[in-house]
């Protein structure tokens, strides 16, 4: 009944080897990936309204301090904010187009980022802009929101498009 | 509070890749040369560090400042990492002056590093860019570059800054470091150079961004009685100043401009301050360090500035922020030459990050081993014999590292102490 197992003699020896790209001294390379659980907590609302085509800035409930990109309590006076829906057309405050990015965008340069302003929005929203080139951004350009038909639950699934 | 001085300081040539040595003996080697400056000084008489590293992505390794501080022979006394992202390493400098202000050491010392070179540039870019709100900033195309090139596109919108500005930032800084043997970057460069090297983020192109680096720097802070007993030149600490801003670049909501002394309200009617062309932060560090070392016109009483210039774009914007010009004079600033080694201000007559590289936790402790140098008078001697960078007769000077969007900035002023 209660017998042992014979204990191992030697360590296992593994095949799968190492990448090695140098002796003096010794480089090697190491694999480095994780799946990690990201939770949205309090700003959750607004990629939810992203899914049903809304835009979702925040209100100051005391100062009324406004904010294009949602925050749930106040950087003014400290209090908590409320939803807001944003307008779906705005203007460009300013831009870029980037050939380079770091190697999780690297496959979808060249790409444009612009900063968006609302008339009376106190702050800004970082957004992407599709369908004008390079050359045609322009700061104060009208532009509208459009969103992802198949949701990804990122702040890409809203983008922006110049009016009509 | 009671006087901090800086008595000596250390750099290891920074690089692309230093494969040789790890970080714990690239600090030991920057530790060292401090020391062999103060030969005076023995380890037993060290109280205590801040050791500093700016990214656990880059190290792969937690907890590497106690490997820094035991591999240094500083075990078992006080030590602590301090992080600020870009401006790490003038975090660090910061943190032990307040060690020794206090009145907790006599004796203490500063050490940052960065070993960018295990992963790709754009791996690089990649883990820089999780410094921006993973919410709602990194995953629109998170790149450093690009959230600078739109500040500076809209610097241009509002002053007329031009691409040709930003190119004389790079000319100057990379020419500086042909003299700097520490510099990783030195290049005898033109403006048609810098407009033409390869667009990375429009309008910033591959040579007005700094490059990534392996480094350590180290410096040594001391009381005022433990400084003049380990050198005849110990050099005064005397203003400190940080200030901050909020994460995310959206988030800079339109004030009045903060002035400082020498400027007047009318100055500035209509402009929207922060935006996204200035950095409050600068702003708030620059003022705190000037009220404490007494400076009421930078202009006139600094000798030099060494600043953070990862972009050329954020040289011309923190000439602004520290009262060198008006805000919108920037670009103007450096085309009339007075940012040169032999102009009004010189500015990182080092060669500054473009050109020596920033490897990001040392990258604030290296401005002070420059400003140390310049203040002492011994730039040639640690130049190997090229005395070309040394300011005449520099009496005082200021170090100013930055973070992030211009999230955390601090200033600190030296100025000779004998």
């Amino acid at each position: 009944m209660n017998e042992k197992k014979p204990l191992p003699f030697k360590m296992e020896e593994v095949e799968q080897g190492c990448v090695l790209y140098n002796l003096d001294p010794i480089v090697m390379k190491y694999h480095y990936e994780v799946d990690y659980i990201h939770s949205y907590a309090q700003d959750s609302p607004f990629f939810e309204g992203l899914a049903k085509g809304e835009l979702k800035g925040s209100r100051c409930t005391k100062c009324g301090g406004t904010f294009a990109t949602p925050r749930s309590h106040c950087m003014t006076c400290g209090a908590e904010t409320e939803w807001m829906q944003l307008p779906l057309t705005g203007k460009v405050h300013t831009y870029t187009t980037c050939y380079f990015g770091g190697q999780e965008f690297l496959a979808e340069t060249p790409f444009t980022l612009i900063m968006v302003e609302w008339p009376g929005v106190d702050t800004l929203f970082l957004s992407r802009l599709i369908g004008v080139a390079p050359e045609d951004v322009k700061i104060g350009m009208d532009i509208q929101a459009k969103f992802k038909r198949l949701s990804q639950f990122k702040p890409t699934d809203v983008y922006f498009v110049p009016v009509g | 509070m009671r006087p901090v001085y800086m008595v000596s300081g250390g750099i290891t040539k920074f690089a692309k890749s230093t494969p040789k040595k790890d970080f714990r003996y690239m600090a030991k080697e920057s530790f060292d040369q401090a020391m062999a400056d103060v030969p005076n000084l023995s380890l037993d008489q060290i109280d205590g560090s801040v050791i500093a590293y700016f990214s656990d992505h880059f190290t792969r390794q937690l907890m590497a400042g106690i490997m820094v501080q035991d591999y240094l022979g500083l075990t078992p006394k006080p030590s602590k990492r301090v992080e600020s992202g870009g401006a790490t390493g003038g975090m660090c400098f910061q943190t032990a002056w307040e060690a020794i202000a206090s009145g907790r050491m006599n004796v203490c010392a500063a050490v940052g590093f960065e070993t960018m070179s295990h992963v790709n540039t754009w791996k690089g870019n990649e883990f820089i860019a999780l410094a921006s709100d993973v919410n709602f900033d990194y995953p629109v195309g998170g790149f450093y570059t690009g959230y600078y090139a739109m500040m500076v596109r809209r610097h241009m919108h509002e002053f007329g800054t031009t691409e040709r500005q930003l190119a004389a930032v790079s000319v100057k800084n990379h020419g500086n470091a042909l003299h700097n043997p520490y510099a990783q970057f030195p290049a005898e460069l033109t403006i048609e150079d810098v407009l033409n090297s390869e667009m990375v983020a429009d309008p910033l192109k591959r040579l007005d961004i700094c490059v990534m680096s392996d480094g350590a720097a180290t410096a040594i802070l001391a009381s005022e009685e433990m400084a003049f007993r380990l050198t005849d030149k110990p050099i005064l600490i005397s203003g400190v100043g940080t200030g901050t801003d909020a994460m995310r670049l959206s988030d800079r909501p339109s004030r009045e401009v903060i002035l400082l002394d020498h400027e007047r309200a009318e100055d500035y009617k209509d402009l929207k301050y922060p935006g996204v062309h200035s950095f409050r932060g600068g702003r708030v560090a620059a003022k705190e360090a000037y009220k404490m070392a007494g400076i009421e016109n930078p202009l006139e009483q600094l000798d030099f500035v060494e600043l953070h210039d990862a972009f050329t774009s954020s040289e011309i914007q923190t000439y602004e922020d520290l009262g060198l010009c008006k805000y919108g004079d920037g670009g103007k600033f450096v085309e009339s030459g007075a940012a040169n080694v032999n102009g009004k201000m010189p500015v990182n007559p080092s060669g500054g990050l473009l050109a020596c590289g920033h490897p990001v936790g040392a990258t604030g402790l290296m401005q002070s081993v420059f400003a140390l140098w310049q203040l002492q008078g011994t730039i040639g001697q640690h130049f190997g014999g090229d005395n070309t960078l040394q300011i005449n007769n520099a009496k005082r000077g200021l170090i100013h590292s930055h973070a992030g969007t211009g999230t955390y900035i601090t200033c600190s002023i030296l100025e000779r102490g004998f």
